[in-house]
């Protein structure tokens, strides 16, 4: 199967004050195409940086990331920008929808910023999917934590990525309603054949994945598959 | 605070100023008038008057005011000018300023003439020069730098030049039917009580058509001019006030609303929520507090800066000082205002829920007959209404004054709201998400757009207006040139130049469009009653102007195109011996409250004439022609003394030139005038006016921009998560900078718009109503206004949002950074 992220030797090292504070040290792995996998560790062991470098979110102070075959270290910002278009899907803890836009606009975004056309059959389509058939003019002050999730996973799905990165998807939900996000996650995921990349606290939710990976203090100490 | 602090600024500013220009004017308007009794008329002192006026003992000067043409032989040119004939020691308080000092006095005695300032430098003039006025050359002695006040009516773009009034035969510019002002100025002893003097003869005086000015009179003037501007100014200010309280309000809900979760925290914890109330409005009255301490300072620096806006309006030089009472009042003010504005947010605080801790979109209950708002409300009305009862110390005035107030604020946030909704409802769906997302951005959260709308539209209306009534004027005047219509007219031709005249003007190839002859007369009596017989008549129903003023009539057997028969017919001979019919204008029928049949009689320089009322004719006023209100058939005048006025159209202004100096050097008593100097004298007069009203225009749109400024800072967090969001969603730099130059071009343009909409119904009845001039659409100035706001608006935005634009999209990951 083909590469889909590839990470060679990434630190990544913040100033603090006169001193270096160093967050990821040595970093190497690879994810083949429709893997799942979890980045698990404890608060401050830099799982959210990992996520943010491998996306193209932020700079690598020394290493590699080469994600959908391209190298990040050699893109500008908007290159780094139509990439993460093209062949990303974000899922955040706290949603991160637009507040003045409904939630059919909201799934619209991705393809809206392609420039693309005949886009809303796409988003009312996986609004319904995710159970949101009946919400989609609704504003997102108008939905649940939950509903508000179910959102934001039509919005990853809507530009049809390669990879998906969602960091802490139930984190600020319920048991109950997490399980349901956690059940259409996969589920759309496994229809989509996308790549997954879950940064997790949750021990149950990192073991639905093929691998799980441990940080701690910035190292990668585990790298199991399941 | 920057929008309060500019609102302050503005009303301690112009208080300032106005305490300072009204402190001395009881010293000042002595200087001003010259004398302590003046005595003026269009002709000489009529004998049974002169009685009257050797009771006033003292020293005593006469003027005599004429306006007509100059010659300048040094460069050949000429130019219309007013000139001042004077005897005597006149003015007897203040002084005629001049360079060199000594002309002042020195030209009462030698063949010297002084010359207005703008008259020296516009034809490179000095000293020892010489201008040829009528028949006589004078050398002039002194520039003058001031002018006492104008007898006549008007005018006033015509430089001054003083010469004594015993050469004023010599120039041969007094002729029969010459428009001349007479003025007699009196110095009496500082015990004579002069408006008692004149309490017991002014009726007199009025019914032969004389003026008498005493020092209380010229007082009262200065005082209702400037009480007049003092309004204006003031209301502007407090617009610029209101203005600014109500981007106060709009950042304290803002802050409000940002706060809530804390004022949720703090209910949970058990405080009550007037205690938690009380946290905000004790920091909001501090920097409230601050704001117009801050602002007080900086109004009273720029007060220094208004008498240089002003001073073409201003008789006198203000000397500026700091004036506590204006201080204080715009503290007092500015502080209740801003607090009670303030306060209509802040009440919120008291019904925070608790819940808001568990639920952060929970609702607070929202209670709709809250005392306490409406109370403020209240306030609010009754503190613009003691303030400007303050002011007029009228309490009509006062009224109307804040209804029109709240009337204009209300319609403004009308609309402001109308085309808010306006444009979510219609928006095209279909529309690329850039522009949609620029859009929804106006809907955001903690948006201002409203208090934008309102105050850049407010802005934009008065100097719209402006623009348009301006354009619409100079339009109109400048329209008279338009086809064949006449663009000069040459005036006080003697009988005898007539036919040489004519001569010159076609060999400049000039057309001679008409000559029409004018006699002066006076009306002796009406309806079988004399004039005098009238004028002592309490229920009489015509006009004193219409009685007393010197007509000046033509004779002809024709109407022109520019008038129509509205009533009678029109008689255009008349056989020796036959009963006289005459035309009226509608105008003057109305003012002299006559009907067809009626009976007039005339004294043409001493000669009786009885008439009767003919036809009423009706007059456009669209055209550079002669207009007569009286006009007799031909057969009567021909005899009467009379002069001349000859109507041509020159094709530019060179020629203009080259036909004016041969005219006025072949014969100086005849002045040209031609519609370019008109337009020139008008426009200046209204740069004048109008520069005065878009300073203070500025102030509003400043605050709007404030206020811009102010919201922008307010909503950056939410801005920059958006924009961030985007950026990790995607989005390139060009698009999120492309989506915030979509927002502000749309503010921009939807204040810009509101406010051109009402100018433009504004400036509609203006023009209908108070100018009656033909109404049309200037695109110019509305363009122009529209790419100023929308870009200015835009400029600020971006401005603003260079962070917005920068942020790492790793700040959307912030919160989680493990």
């Amino acid at each position: 199967m083909q590469e889909i992220l590839e990470v060679s030797n990434l630190s990544k090292v913040y100033k603090s004050g006169s001193k270096d504070l160093t967050v990821l040290s040595e970093i190497n792995f690879s994810l083949k195409k429709g893997e799942k996998i979890s980045i698990v560790g404890p608060s401050g062991s830099g799982k959210t940086t990992l996520l943010g470098l491998c996306a193209g979110l932020d700079k690598a102070t020394t290493g590699q990331v080469f994600l959908a075959g391209a190298d990040l270290k050699n893109l500008s910002e908007d290159e780094k920008a139509a990439v993460r278009n093209k062949s990303v899907g974000f899922i955040f803890q706290n949603f991160q929808l637009i507040p003045t836009l409904t939630a059919l606009e909201n799934v619209m975004i991705p393809l809206e910023l392609q420039g693309e056309s005949n886009i809303t059959e796409r988003a009312e389509s996986l609004l319904s999917r995710v159970g949101l058939g009946d919400r989609m003019g609704h504003y997102p002050s108008q939905l649940s934590g939950g509903e508000q999730q179910r959102v934001s996973i039509a919005r990853a799905f809507s530009n049809a990525p390669e990879i998906l990165f969602a960091d802490e998807p139930t984190g600020n939900l319920d048991d109950d309603t997490g399980g349901k996000v956690e059940n259409l996650l996969f589920e759309l995921n496994e229809q989509e054949g996308t790549t997954l990349v879950i940064v997790t606290h949750d021990s149950e939710l990192a073991a639905k994945t093929d691998r799980i990976i441990r940080l701690r203090g910035g190292k990668i100490i585990e790298d199991s598959r399941l | 605070m920057s929008s309060i602090i500019c609102g302050i600024a503005a009303l301690v500013a112009i208080n300032s100023f106005n305490h300072n220009l009204v402190k001395d004017v009881n010293e000042q308007s002595k200087s001003l008038l010259g004398a302590d009794v003046v005595i003026s008329g269009n002709r000489p002192v009529v004998e049974s008057l002169q009685g009257m006026m050797d009771s006033l003992v003292g020293e005593k000067s006469s003027e005599v005011e004429l306006f007509s043409m100059s010659f300048i032989p040094k460069s050949e040119e000429t130019q219309f000018v007013r000139l001042k004939a004077l005897e005597g020691g006149f003015p007897y308080y203040g002084k005629l300023s001049t360079v060199p000092d000594e002309a002042g006095t020195q030209f009462k005695t030698s063949k010297t003439a002084l010359v207005e300032e703008s008259m020296m430098l516009q034809y490179e003039l000095s000293v020892g020069d010489s201008i040829k006025l009528g028949q006589a050359t004078f050398l002039i002695g002194g520039t003058l730098k001031n002018v006492f006040g104008s007898l006549g009516a008007g005018a006033s773009f015509a430089p001054t030049i003083y010469i004594a009034k015993k050469y004023l035969d010599e120039t041969e510019l007094v002729q029969p039917g010459s428009m001349v002002d007479y003025g007699y100025y009196y110095k009496v002893a500082e015990d004579f009580d002069t408006d008692t003097w004149k309490k017991k003869r002014n009726e007199r005086f009025r019914n032969e058509s004389f003026r008498i000015t005493t020092m209380t009179d010229q007082r009262e003037n200065l005082n209702e001019a400037f009480a007049n501007l003092n309004s204006f100014l003031n209301l502007v200010a407090l617009v610029a006030l209101l203005l600014g309280c109500i981007g106060v309000a709009s950042s304290v809900m803002i802050y409000v609303r940002e706060k809530m979760p804390s004022i949720a925290v703090f209910r949970c914890l058990g405080m009550k929520g007037n205690h938690a109330f009380l946290i905000y409005f004790i920091q909001i009255v501090v920097l409230g507090c601050i704001g117009v301490v801050i602002g007080a300072a900086l109004g009273s620096a720029i007060q220094v800066y208004l008498p240089v806006v002003l001073k073409d309006f201003l008789p006198y030089e203000v000397v500026m000082d700091i004036s506590w009472r204006a201080i204080s009042q715009g503290l007092g003010i500015g502080l209740i205002v801003s607090i009670l504005f303030a306060l209509i947010p802040l009440l919120s605080i008291r019904n925070v829920s608790p819940l808001r801790t568990l639920r952060a979109s929970f609702e607070d209950g929202v209670n709709k007959r809250d005392f306490l708002k409406w109370a403020a409300y209240g306030g609010i009305v009754i503190s613009i209404f003691g303030f400007l009862y303050s002011l007029t110390g009228n309490i009509k005035d006062s009224t109307v004054f804040t209804i029109g107030l709240l009337a204009a604020f209300g319609i403004l946030y009308g609309v402001a709201s109308f085309v808010m909704w306006a444009v979510k409802k219609f928006l095209p769906r279909h529309w690329s998400f850039i522009f949609r997302q620029g859009l929804s951005n106006l809907y955001r959260p903690n948006n201002q757009t409203k208090t934008l709308l309102t105050s850049i539209g407010l802005g934009t209306v008065v100097l719209a207006t402006l623009f348009i009534i301006q354009g619409l004027l100079l339009k109109n005047v400048a329209s008279m040139d338009a086809g064949n219509q006449p663009n000069m007219i040459l005036y006080g031709i003697e009988k005898e130049q007539s036919a040489q005249l004519a001569e010159i003007t076609e060999s400049h190839s000039l057309p001679v469009i008409a000559q029409v002859p004018i006699v002066t007369m006076r009306l002796e009596g009406w309806k079988g009653r004399s004039k005098a017989d009238w004028l002592t008549d309490t229920a009489r129903t015509a006009s004193r102007w219409a009685i007393n003023r010197e007509a000046r009539v033509s004779y002809r057997d024709t109407l022109t195109e520019s008038e129509k028969l509205v009533e009678g017919s029109f008689i255009g001979n008349v056989e020796k011996g036959d009963s006289v019919f005459i035309s009226l204008a509608q105008m003057y029928k109305e003012a002299l409250d006559v009907e067809l049949g009626d009976e007039l009689i005339w004294n043409v320089q001493g000669a009786r004439i009885k008439t009767y009322v003919g036809s009423i004719r009706e007059i456009e006023f669209n055209s550079m022609s002669t207009r007569f209100f009286v006009l007799f058939p031909n057969g009567v005048l021909e005899k009467a003394p009379q002069f001349e006025v000859l109507v041509t159209k020159s094709p530019d202004v060179h020629a203009t030139a080259s036909y004016r100096s041969e005219v006025v050097k072949t014969f100086p008593n005849i002045s040209v005038i031609d519609l370019g100097s008109i337009l020139a004298a008008l426009n200046d007069i209204l740069n004048k006016v109008s520069y005065i009203i878009k300073f203070m225009a500025g102030f509003s749109i400043l605050t709007g921009f404030l206020v811009l400024l102010s919201s922008l800072i307010l909503s950056k967090f939410q801005r920059v998560k958006e924009s961030v969001l985007l950026r990790t969603l995607g989005a390139s730099r060009k698009q999120i900078f492309t989506i915030n130059v979509v927002e502000y071009a749309l503010l921009g343009s939807l204040s810009s718009l509101t406010g051109i909409a009402l100018a433009l119904i504004a400036s509609f009845l203006l023009a209908k109503y108070m100018f009656e001039i033909d109404y049309s659409i200037l695109w110019s100035p509305i363009i122009l206004m529209f790419v100023i706001v929308t870009s200015l608006t835009i400029f600020i935005g971006m401005l603003n949002s260079r962070e917005v634009l920068n942020k790492s999209p790793l700040e959307v990951l912030r919160k989680e950074v493990g």
